[in-house]
């Protein structure tokens, strides 16, 4: 039929002229240390993009048609011209939707949000309970980020989304969250935890095990309203499609810029790997999307290897291309998280010393270079914030 | 990664044909090789119009009395039950609006 989405999936791989939305990560800093941070944040990068250069970037993004984009960090809202920023695309019709830890999200700010245009608002937390959260994303950020929903209740924002990365610990949350969401009157978004950033490091630890993955299958199933930007497809093995589009769209329809510029095919593959080039380069982003030899082979079919004699490929497309990398797996091979347990085969039989490990990163580190251990409390500012 | 985060209200809205139509004004179209990608700023959805005659019918309802004429006008008839039904989608997810 002329409107449905599913068998537009193949025209997808082969990429688009300009992306569907894509993922910008406008700072590096952060003042939380989360243990799972898919762009191990922490230190802003001198290399940052200038407010100039940002706003030729929405100018690119505006000419190409690019509809909105998902801003994040680092903590976003850290950044001196973020406001001017975000009004800046929003009055070029580029829609913002942005994540942020709710720490700089005072009630003054939430009024400001409240009043503009096209901008939505995404506050993570990663437990119902503070106890849950906080040994995750740092003690003190539960209670910033209520505060923060607070805020935007207060200011009469509208609905706001509250957007967890679902782990071995907060799995067992999955009703809380919604009744937290429903209280505020506000979309609940589940997001797969990928070994990114950080999460290298607390992947083995903290990814939800094969069982709670059935579990979180079923009651995403049942519940349509949660939105889960499509990050569970690798689920959908297990029988019923779950909604979406259910295709690794990296390169393809979405990318990522990050805070000095450059271009990767996804906001979970920061590696040079999948650097497709840099927003200053000549002819700006829409060359690098255009015409990256990255982009153009990853619009090339795909093999399938050694999922192509399973029977549930077409539903889970070998599942998650940042999720196979950094766990050291074949790009053409299952998920780690395969729901048949092929991952967990090819997890015991890989060489644990070719692990690429989190070469960039922007962790912070004491003055002898020490890396500063993670997560670290939530420091506020003492003085009325603007 | 995140690519259509947003879902479709189940809510259904009446689509009368003999009623005048056009594209939402809170929707901006964007033309692809296979039609056009749709996003309506006030819903935050994203559609996808999968053929370029159905990009062309709903770019121009807002030249004809109802939706039955203008379809009556630019669609095959062999086609024109399937054309109805997919403005009837678009109403529902108010992509198009009625006059």
């Amino acid at each position: 039929m002329p409107t449905e989405a599913m068998p537009l999936r193949e025209r997808f791989t082969q990429g688009l002229d300009a992306p569907i939305c894509l993922t910008w990560e406008l700072t590096y800093a952060c003042n939380l240390a989360c243990v799972h941070c898919l762009s191990s944040s922490g230190r802003r990068d001198p290399m940052e993009l200038t407010p100039e250069e940002a706003r030729h970037v929405v100018d690119q993004l505006a000419d190409m048609k690019v509809f909105y984009v998902n801003i994040g960090g680092g903590e976003p809202m850290l950044r001196p011209d973020f406001f001017d920023l975000v009004g800046y695309a929003v009055d070029k019709k580029v829609g913002v939707k942005f994540s942020t830890n709710g720490t700089r999200l005072t009630a003054e700010r939430a009024r400001r949000l409240a009043g503009m245009d096209y901008v939505d608002v995404q506050i993570s937390i990663d437990g119902a309970l503070a106890s849950t959260n906080d040994s995750v994303r740092g003690e003190g950020s539960f209670a910033a980020a209520r505060t923060a929903m607070d805020n935007l209740a207060a200011a009469n924002f509208g609905q706001f989304k509250i957007s967890v990365v679902v782990t071995r610990e907060n799995v067992t949350q999955l009703d809380q969250f919604a009744e937290i969401a429903e209280s505020y009157g506000a979309q609940l978004r589940l997001t797969r935890f990928r070994p990114s950033g950080r999460g290298v490091e607390t992947w083995d630890r903290l990814h939800p095990t094969s069982e709670q993955q059935r579990m979180l299958y079923h009651w995403l199933l049942e519940r349509p309203d949660v939105l889960t930007g499509d990050s569970f497809f690798h689920l959908s093995a297990l029988g019923a499609p779950l909604d979406g589009l259910n295709l690794c769209g990296a390169g393809r329809v979405v990318c990522l810029i990050d805070p000095v510029g450059d271009v990767y095919a996804c906001p979970f593959v920061i590696d040079k790997e999948f650097l497709a080039g840099n927003v200053r380069q000549n002819g700006g982003f829409a060359t690098v999307w255009r015409q990256s030899d990255l982009f153009q082979s990853l619009r090339e079919p795909q093999s399938a290897g050694a999922c192509a004699s399973c029977g549930s490929y077409d539903a889970c497309q070998g599942g998650c291309m940042a999720a196979k990398f950094f766990t050291g797996l074949p790009l053409d091979g299952p998920d780690p998280e395969c729901v048949f347990g092929h991952g967990e085969e090819a997890l015991a039989a890989r060489d644990a010393a070719a692990l690429p490990g989190a070469a960039i990163g922007h962790s912070k580190v004491d003055r002898n270079g020490t890396p500063i251990p993670v997560p670290t409390p939530v420091r506020f500012r003492t003085r009325a914030l603007a | 990664m995140s690519i259509t985060d947003e879902r479709v209200d189940a809510s259904a809205r009446d689509f009368d044909p003999d009623r005048a139509w056009r594209l939402h004004p809170q929707v901006a179209l964007r033309d692809e090789s296979f039609g056009a990608l749709a996003y309506h700023y006030g819903t935050r959805r994203l559609l996808f119009l999968k053929s370029r005659p159905l990009v062309e019918l709903v770019s121009a309802l807002d030249h004809y009395e109802s939706a039955r004429a203008a379809i009556e006008a630019l669609v095959p008839e062999s086609e024109q039950a399937q054309y109805t039904r997919a403005l009837a989608r678009l109403a529902k997810s108010e992509v198009i609006d009625a006059h």
